[in-house]
């Protein structure tokens, strides 16, 4: 940490003074576990009958219970993947038809996109599962929450790819104007190869958001992990148990896809460096777009 | 669209309760955030385990599961209360490790420079971080933090499923379910509700943002 902003490399005393307030926040910390320890203790939380259904492969209901989560896991990664690609599809389309095209056209993209980010996610999903029955499309569960999923995040995508083309030196499009290429041309050959680039660490972590977002689906009954989840702790009444598990889940994916991430990012502004071309590095960062993907929180 | 006007009274108490709920998340995450952001900046080793792996769990974790481990994990564990308390408490963990990263990248952002010089001329922990450090980190904190309480803003109609009664999600879902009125104007009537709240806050935070914003 000697790189922070905030205190020199710290001398012999301040080392000391480290030395203290670390043993007493390791106190703290052992004391709060202690504390919940105890408290999950006295309420039986340690019980087997509670754990083994889920981490005992001898337990009658150990398969069927993991083959329900595979189940639920699968059908989540499916929504996800699905969404993913719709919205990556839209979301370009959005991004590069709001940079080329007519003044007016422009505007109704530029609304388009506020009014969806301006929603919340679950409205949306919700929206979509009880109005589009009501005009006769009923569709499988799944359906309306990848329509949903990717309304909201098609517009965020379109931010992001509108950010990865911005963020390319203005000579690019200059060079490859005077070369005779059209706009589309341009585009196609020139800008969206090396946005894409450019936002890939951006895209990975929206990929973060989309998966979290999918557990949304239980409110219109798409057995996704999280309610599978529901209907485990329905039968064996363990909440904390199978909870904290599907968290686990979730983290260590997401985990792996945020660091998978983070190395693009590093591995894309080496590349940068290696070449030597400009400082204004064209890597879009996942950071910078908290403002696009607001939902990075959702 | 009668349907809005023949319910006004529903939305609108809807309307205040989602509101309310973002009044004591914001706060709540503003302030837990800010702490687990010192912890992540401090010099004492356990205290920046303790923000880092905060920040790292529930960032990665979906809202929706944090909402259920508090409203059906924490009566396991003898702690009662009424669900609109542990959505908000929900609301609050979930929130916090965003607070924290954007507050955490605001303190980066300062030129190490900037809290050198203040050293070199003589003033005390307090006193760069009070006069030099923090005034800085400010302004590049808000554009940041306000997307985050925003995003919130709009996380908080999860809590609306959970039983959470009053709120505009839960308006929505008694109007279009139980009461079996058509949804294509009660979601219309609850969309328009939601964007009265997030489009001016997003304006608000732009006006704020130029208002802030520092050549550097």
């Amino acid at each position: 940490m000697s790189a922070s902003v905030l205190y020199d490399v710290p001398g012999p005393r301040a080392k000391r003074r480290v030395m203290l307030f670390s043993v007493l926040a390791l106190v703290g910390l052992l004391a709060g576990l202690y504390v919940v320890y105890r408290q999950l203790d006295k309420q039986n939380q340690f019980d087997a009958d509670k754990w083994s259904p889920l981490f005992d492969p001898t337990d009658d209901s150990f398969e069927l219970v993991w083959a329900r989560i595979g189940e639920g896991m699968a059908n989540t990664l499916m929504a996800a993947a699905l969404a993913v690609v719709f919205s990556l599809v839209i979301g370009t389309l959005l991004a590069v038809t709001r940079v080329t095209s007519a003044p007016w056209y422009r505007w109704i993209v530029v609304g388009f996109i506020e009014l969806l980010r301006g929603i919340p996610v679950v409205i949306a999903i919700f929206f979509v599962a009880r109005v589009l029955p009501e005009f006769g499309v009923s569709l499988e569960p799944m359906w309306y929450l990848v329509i949903g999923l990717t309304l909201y995040n098609s517009v965020v995508i379109a931010e992001i790819v509108r950010a990865g083309i911005n963020s390319l030196p203005k000579g690019q499009r200059e060079a490859a104007e005077s070369l005779g290429l059209t706009r589309g041309q341009v585009l196609r050959l020139v800008l969206l190869p090396q946005a894409f680039r450019a936002m890939l660490p951006a895209l990975i972590s929206q990929l973060v958001v989309i998966l979290k977002d999918t557990s949304l689906g239980f409110i219109i009954s798409y057995e996704e992990t999280v309610r599978v989840a529901g209907q485990i702790v329905q039968n064996l009444s363990n909440p904390i148990q199978t909870y904290l598990l599907i968290a686990v889940i979730f983290i260590v994916v997401n985990y792996a896809l945020s660091r998978f991430a983070i190395y693009v990012e590093r591995r894309l502004s080496q590349g940068k460096k290696a070449a030597k071309t400009d400082e204004g590095a064209a890597v879009v960062h996942a950071d910078d777009l908290a403002g696009a993907g607001a939902t990075n929180v959702g | 669209m009668n349907v809005i006007f023949e319910n006004f009274a529903l939305y609108r108490d809807g309307f205040f309760k989602t509101l309310l709920i973002c009044a004591y998340a914001m706060v709540g995450s503003l302030v837990l955030g800010t702490i687990l952001a010192g912890f992540r900046v401090s010099p004492v080793p356990p205290l920046r385990w303790i923000g880092t792996s905060w920040v790292n769990v529930f960032r990665n974790c979906p809202l929706t599961v944090v909402l259920f481990f508090c409203a059906f994990g924490l009566p396991e564990v003898g702690i009662n209360g009424a669900y609109f308390w542990f959505s908000i408490t929900a609301l609050v963990l979930y929130t916090a490790a965003f607070v924290c990263e954007a507050v955490r990248s605001g303190i980066n952002s300062v030129p190490a420079g900037q809290a050198e010089a203040a050293r070199a001329v003589g003033l005390t922990f307090g006193q760069s971080l009070t006069t030099i450090i923090l005034p800085q980190a400010i302004r590049t904190v808000v554009p940041p933090l306000g997307s985050v309480i925003i995003a919130m803003i709009k996380n908080s109609a999860i809590v609306g499923a959970f039983g959470v009664g009053g709120e505009l999600f839960a308006v929505s879902d008694t109007l279009t379910g139980s009461r079996g009125e058509a949804a294509l104007p009660v979601l219309t009537g609850i969309v328009i509700a939601y964007l009265l709240i997030t489009l001016p806050a997003g304006a608000f935070l732009g006006w704020l943002e130029r208002k802030v914003a520092i050549a550097r």
